[in-house]
């Protein structure tokens, strides 16, 4: 309102037109959708799609939904079948946990939730945080398993649902990034076994699918392993997630070590740095913060790979929702189930590309142009 | 490989009740692998408990070795999982649909017990079409899932009978049944089991469909434990013929009581009453009283999870006694 203020006091030469408006609706809606006769064309396609699809949306997830049902014949309708939802997302969320014992993988969720977001704010960027996870997962380990503290022991096939989905996805990551930066800089290496080990492992592992690498951890290692000798189903995926996801994280890295300006290795030989310290001090924290669009994009892959883990039989988010859908009282409401799932999962991606979308701007200010 | 090894293992252990069965009374449970999740056999409740058909053969086990059905580790698997969990030694028997056929039987090395659901694969058409039998199917149209032993059997049947069919293939399952609820073919095929499910579960109105009685495949599902073990085999052939020899002889679980005092010789030795049956198993002389009095007799646990007690209404049919006309036959026990 202000500029429109100051436009009006300055006197205009009475012969030219006045300019095109570009503040306010209309200015936007001339500048972004009706700027040619393509995107003219265009936007109208695309309200008539909008008509065409949000109403019938809107009817059957709100207006025709049934909220509230004893079984799934009473909820069958036009609309969505909200009920189902009502009474199986405790076993959605927590699925084949001790159905009394389901604070426990609540607070799971809550701590690791909190880790997350505790991570991301980088005032506290430090020593505490280092020491804050281990104790984290100490607690979020406790906590699931028990046996310990008068808490009742839970074999980890129990374990099911956000909490198992959280612990394969974090724990995963967690564990990748280190061995993916180091498979960055031996890939990056002048010694020559460390180059070659390093590149066969990257692209052995990329090489292949990780629904292989699942099968391989669920189906064939228990045949070469001696009968009564089981590893725990979870270790052995979680272990397959971890190897599979630093290779995909080593290739992102080594794209950023690849771009630091020669220059800022040779002025950190000529301080006198050596090896480890160069890469530490001046290395790596130039090269993964140029990196953190690519590094978010492949953690929220990670975190979506999660749930490939139900073909062999564990009981993920997605997993547990197939199986509430078996349930023959309650029959045929995928639809809702799916969207209700899908809705979990978009909250957790979506929070990790806006935070990536914030940190690369207070992180690459100095490549800013 | 493994089969083997479990052999050599099973050979090399002296022990007169067989190394499963050792193995599961000292752990105090036995590992039983469940399907996933399919409806009436083998379904999460909502505290995610199992319960169902599938489930209750595994309980009935637990009662007859421990005297308590609730002593079973439920190992949910998938159908690419399960052989190799049952011959690593993960789970001490399969109770998951598993249909018994010949190659596995012999290079998965597996051994079947009595075969608890004769299923098959049938056809669903709306009552509107007035179709009586699959032979009144030419030119009809046919939602199929792509690549499944249902898509080949359909083909082999319509060729077989000299008909033509129109498929409509459609990859998921689930969208499969929506297309065919909605109309966008006249006749849904697949197990009889699974139809009649789906029949009652999603069609609009259940009774604008029927299930044909035709089956133009076989698929009998049985419990499944490993080559090499006889005695655990035994345990679990005997344990599910009392169950079908407990419908016949009309014990059930209310008056299982009652029948252990009967004077007929063959219920009195099938209840304990007089000993010999349970020492031949290496069992209690209760199992099979056990079995019926904590999980019920075949026909109860038919009708409690898959017969006109639970929402799914199969038909006994074939899976009805053999002196009703259906194939459940239980050998003597004495």
């Amino acid at each position: 309102m202000a500029d429109i203020d100051i436009a009006e006091e300055i006197p205009l030469p009475a012969q030219q037109r006045p300019p095109v408006v570009t503040s306010g609706v209309i200015g936007w809606l001339r500048a972004n959708l009706f700027n040619s006769v393509f995107n003219t064309i265009l936007t109208i396609l695309a309200v008539y799609l909008l008509v065409l699809t949000v109403p019938p949306l809107i009817r059957w997830a709100f207006i025709d939904a049934v909220w509230d049902a004893p079984n799934g014949q009473a909820c069958r309708g036009e609309g969505a079948c909200w009920a189902f939802i009502g009474e199986k997302w405790r076993f959605i969320f927590f699925g084949r946990f001790p159905y009394d014992a389901q604070w426990r993988p609540l607070f799971v969720v809550v701590i690791i939730i909190g880790l997350v977001l505790a991570s991301c704010d980088r005032r506290l960027w430090g020593r505490r945080l280092v020491l804050l996870w281990p104790a984290g997962l100490v607690m979020v380990g406790v906590l699931m398993s028990g046996g310990v503290f008068g808490l009742r022991y839970v074999p980890s096939e129990y374990w099911s649902g956000l909490p198992l989905t959280l612990i394969l996805a974090v724990v995963g990551m967690l564990f990748a990034f280190p061995f993916a930066i180091l498979l960055a800089l031996g890939r990056r290496s002048n010694l020559p076994a460390v180059r070659v080990v390093s590149v066969a492992y990257i692209e052995l592992v990329r090489g292949v699918p990780l629904i292989t690498v699942l099968f391989m951890a669920s189906v064939m290692l228990p045949l070469f392993l001696p009968e009564g000798v089981t590893i725990d189903k979870l270790l052995r995926a979680q272990v397959a997630f971890i190897l599979f996801a630093a290779a995909y994280l080593a290739e992102v890295i080594r794209g950023g070590l690849q771009a630091i300006p020669k220059g800022q290795i040779e002025a950190a030989d000529a301080l006198g740095l050596g090896y480890w310290r160069r890469t530490r001090l001046i290395v790596l924290p130039q090269a993964l913060a140029m990196v953190i669009p690519p590094l978010v994009n492949n953690f929220i892959g990670a975190f979506k790979n999660t749930s490939l883990v139900l073909i062999i039989g564990l009981f993920d988010l997605l997993n547990t929702a197939n199986t509430a859908l078996t349930d023959s009282n309650w029959q045929g409401f995928a639809s809702e189930t799916y969207v209700f799932v899908a809705a979990i999962y978009f909250c957790f991606c979506f929070f990790m590309s806006r935070y990536s979308q914030r940190l690369e701007r207070t992180l690459n200010r100095g490549h800013r142009r | 490989m493994a089969a083997g090894l479990a052999a050599a293992l099973g050979s090399a252990v002296p022990a007169s009740a067989g190394p499963t069965l050792d193995k599961v009374k000292q752990a105090g449970a036995i590992s039983c692998g469940v399907p996933t999740g399919i409806p009436g056999f083998a379904q999460p409740d909502n505290q995610g408990k199992y319960t169902g058909f599938d489930v209750d053969i595994c309980r009935a086990i637990s009662a007859a070795v421990f005297g308590d059905p609730d002593k079973v580790k439920y190992v949910p698997l998938t159908a690419q999982q399960r052989f190799t969990a049952l011959q690593s030694g993960e789970v001490d028997i399969l109770s998951n649909n598993t249909t018994w056929t010949l190659l596995r039987d012999t290079t998965l090395g597996l051994n079947f017990g009595p075969v608890v659901f004769y299923d098959g694969q049938g056809f669903m058409v709306p009552k509107k079409l007035n179709v009586k039998t699959a032979k009144e199917l030419n030119g009809a149209t046919i939602c199929v899932q792509p690549g499944t032993t249902t898509e080949l059997n359909l083909a082999d049947y319509f060729r077989g009978n000299k008909m033509e069919f129109k498929p409509v293939v459609i990859e998921k399952i689930d969208e499969v049944y929506a297309a065919f609820f909605s109309g966008r073919c006249d006749v849904m095929t697949g197990d009889g089991s699974a139809l009649a499910a789906q029949r009652i579960g999603r069609a609009p109105n259940p009774e604008d469909y029927v299930v044909l009685t035709d089956r133009i495949s076989k698929e009998p599902l049985a419990p499944v434990v490993r080559h090499g073990d006889e005695e655990w085999h035994d345990v679990v052939d005997w344990v599910v013929y009392a169950m079908m020899e407990a419908e016949e002889k009309g014990i059930t679980q209310k008056n299982v009581d009652e029948m252990a005092k009967s004077d007929s010789p063959d219920i009195k030795r099938m209840l304990g009453a007089t000993p010999g049956m349970g020492k031949a198993l290496n069992l209690d002389e209760k199992w099979a009283y056990n079995a019926v009095k904590l999980v019920g007799n075949y026909g109860e646990i038919f009708d409690k999870h898959l017969g006109l007690g639970s929402p799914l209404k199969l038909e006994r049919g074939y899976n009805n006694l053999w002196s009703k006309g259906g194939l459940i036959y239980a050998m003597p026990i004495r």
